[in-house]
């Protein structure tokens, strides 16, 4: 188990590596490039050889990415150009990380408390309304655009009924004091309960959104799970031996059903990223996602790079971890040494 | 599910043989599909929309790039024509017909859907069968890369490589969202190659001393088919949202006097909250076309798959 695990984790060193070699030159081709987004179309030749002198980036592309990498070792990963000029790349990075955790969770804590009891409830009255009802919506989760669906849920109930505020984080008159960075969880331990409520409410909309396909993956994975499990021999076992249907449903269904639904909920957590980028930008939130979308327009390239690595590693390591666990379940895995 | 077991579990249904005796797979499927509401409902979706691609220019009440208010331009939001005699939608942002920009932006919407799902197909399968026709090293490398690109969360990935281009159009547009599909391709015909490297027919031709090549393109790959079909039918519905999402964070055709669904819906951002009608027609067309092609292709997966029969 222990050599298993440290091949994977040498296999994450080597995917981390080869990817910031890929992006660094990838950022460089893109066409403009930080020169252009800072000082527009129209600057002089003199300036804008300054600044690119100053960024460095007149250097051939290898010292370059050889002076990211010495810098990187010691936890400098540069200086932002554009999504917040004169922060460093990692204070955007650990401002902003809490903010998309923490709609993240919120998020996946939705897709769970929804898909999996109604992906049990299908499944036990397979064929019924319910059934049909909640496969037609899972469909239908996937197939609407996450920006769009933001877009409605803040109209109607931000904009129309203004039950929810529209965008940000948190408002900005509160004066909450910042302890963790974790905005709910702040108004918590300083007892500042409005703070803690306003950041909620500012969470919601966007992590039901944020929510829909991962609700429609989960809701799918745990009603095929469950029919799966109803069918095997060792319920029937159970049935003949006189086991109450409450004490089979919750020791031997739920149980085993789990198994794929909580890998299947580590892969949807990493693949959440991808959702934010549209979700944040539509409520102005200030992720990780809002300053992806924010680095690509002005070409922010220690900001990109720091976030999107951050993004594949975390990315990688989930599935590591879901790869370890079935290797923990299923012992035939870790002898084979095969597992992908 | 992850993607990659999926993807595994999809290409295991390679070469398979159907459960009746004398019935192939493919027989036995259509005998299922043709009874099935759901594979229904996605086909019937699905012919209308291309039915109304291909007729859109005859049938749409105007010209989709013509402002309907003849000279006057529409210079603020608040002059945009509302539904009126003649144009049952209003106008868009430009004050151009909405209902003649539906039905003709149904063109374009198509051709991202098909070409996106072609490349990312012929990509796919280029690197699948090299990796798993020859084996060894180049397997290693093939699947390495493959392992790489699907480290990134697909949309992340489709926003790298649509930021590339200098100057975006619907081209850079279905490359950027053809490159996601890539490594899923890759991986599946690689699957369905390793599924039938030891199965009976595969065995047989060897036996006989046809080709390795032979084997690959007359006996593997024609017998790869039905995942392959399978996975084209999802990813049509995948590669039009994508690249409505693109379109919305910028990245889409800036060009937008040939009208495209998931540019509408990207461009009725700014006028959402005035005039909900230019999000919510393109977003319910997608909607709609999307849910048809999944539809299909669940009900194919399921119909080629007697495991996740249910």
């Amino acid at each position: 188990m222990l050599r298993y695990t440290v091949r994977r984790l040498l296999q994450l060193v080597i995917v981390v590596g080869v990817l910031s070699l890929l992006l660094f030159a990838w950022l460089r081709s893109l066409p403009g490039g930080p020169v252009s987004a800072l000082l527009g179309e129209r600057a002089t030749a003199a300036s804008r050889a300054r600044l690119t002198q100053e960024l460095g980036l007149d250097q051939p592309i290898f010292v370059q990415y050889w002076k990211f990498l010495t810098r990187a070792a010691s936890g400098d990963f540069g200086v932002s150009t554009g999504v917040q000029p004169g922060d460093t790349a990692s204070e955007i990075f650990l401002q902003r990380f809490p903010a998309t955790l923490e709609l993240s969770f919120l998020a996946i804590v939705i897709a769970i408390a929804v898909g999996i009891p109604l992906g049990y409830l299908a499944a036990r009255r397979r064929g019924g309304w319910l059934d049909n009802l909640s496969i037609v919506g899972s469909l239908v989760g996937v197939a609407v655009p996450v920006f769009f669906l933001a877009f409605v849920l803040k109209q109607v109930l931000a904009v129309d009924l203004g039950w929810f505020p529209t965008a940000g984080r948190q408002e900005g008159g509160l004066d909450a004091t910042r302890v963790t960075g974790f905005f709910v969880l702040d108004g918590v331990l300083t007892q500042e309960w409005d703070a803690a409520w306003d950041a909620i409410r500012h969470l919601i909309l966007p992590a039901i959104a944020l929510s829909s396909i991962p609700f429609s993956v989960i809701f799918r994975i745990t009603r095929a799970a469950v029919l799966d499990v109803l069918d095997e021999d060792f319920i029937r076992t159970a049935e003949s031996k006189g086991l109450t249907t409450p004490v089979i449903r919750r020791r031997h269904v739920l149980r085993n059903a789990m198994l794929p639904v909580v890998t299947t909920i580590g892969l949807q957590t990493g693949a959440l990223l991808a959702g934010a980028v549209l979700t944040e930008k539509v409520f102005a939130f200030p992720g990780i996602g809002q300053a992806l979308a924010l680095g690509f327009e002005r070409r922010d390239y220690p900001v990109l790079l720091l976030l999107i690595l951050c993004a594949a590693g975390v990315f990688v390591l989930i599935n590591m971890l879901v790869d370890l666990s079935y290797a923990l379940i299923d012992p035939r895995i870790r002898t084979a040494g095969g597992a992908r | 599910m992850s993607t990659k077991s999926k993807i595994d579990a999809l290409a295991a249904t390679a070469g398979k043989i159907g459960d009746d005796p004398g019935v192939s797979v493919a027989a036995a499927a259509w005998r299922r599909l043709r009874r099935n509401p759901v594979f229904l409902t996605g086909a019937v979706i699905i012919t209308a929309f291309i039915v109304l691609a291909i007729l859109a220019p005859f049938i749409a009440p105007h010209d989709p790039t013509d402002p309907m208010l003849g000279d006057q331009v529409v210079k603020a939001r608040n002059q945009i024509p509302e539904s009126q005699e003649g144009h049952p939608l209003g106008g868009d942002q430009v004050g151009r017909d909405l209902l003649s920009r539906l039905l003709v932006g149904s063109q374009q919407t198509l051709l991202v859907g098909v070409l996106a799902t072609l490349i990312g197909l012929t990509g796919g399968l280029i690197l699948g069968t090299l990796a798993g026709a020859l084996g060894g090293w180049v397997d290693s490398l093939v699947m390495r890369a493959v392992d790489v690109m699907l480290s990134i969360p697909g949309l992340l990935l489709a926003v790298s490589i649509g930021a590339l281009f200098a100057q975006p159009n619907i081209y850079t547009l279905i490359v950027a969202v053809a490159t996601v599909q890539i490594p899923i391709f890759a991986r599946l015909l690689r699957g369905s190659m390793l599924a039938q490297r030891h199965s009976d027919h595969v065995l047989a031709a060897r036996a006989l001393g046809v080709k390795q090549r032979a084997i690959v393109f007359r006996h593997m790959l024609p017998n790869s088919l039905g995942p392959v079909i399978v996975q084209s039918t999802l990813v049509l519905a995948i590669s039009i949202i994508e690249a409505a999402g693109l379109s919305f964070l910028g990245l889409g055709n800036p060009d937008d006097r040939i009208p495209e669904w998931g540019q509408m819906l990207g461009r009725a951002q700014n006028v959402i909250d005035s005039h909900p009608q230019l999000a919510f027609w393109p977003a319910g067309c997608i909607i709609v076309v999307a849910l048809g092609f999944t539809l299909m292709g669940e009900s194919l997966r399921e119909a080629l798959d007697p495991k996740s029969r249910r």
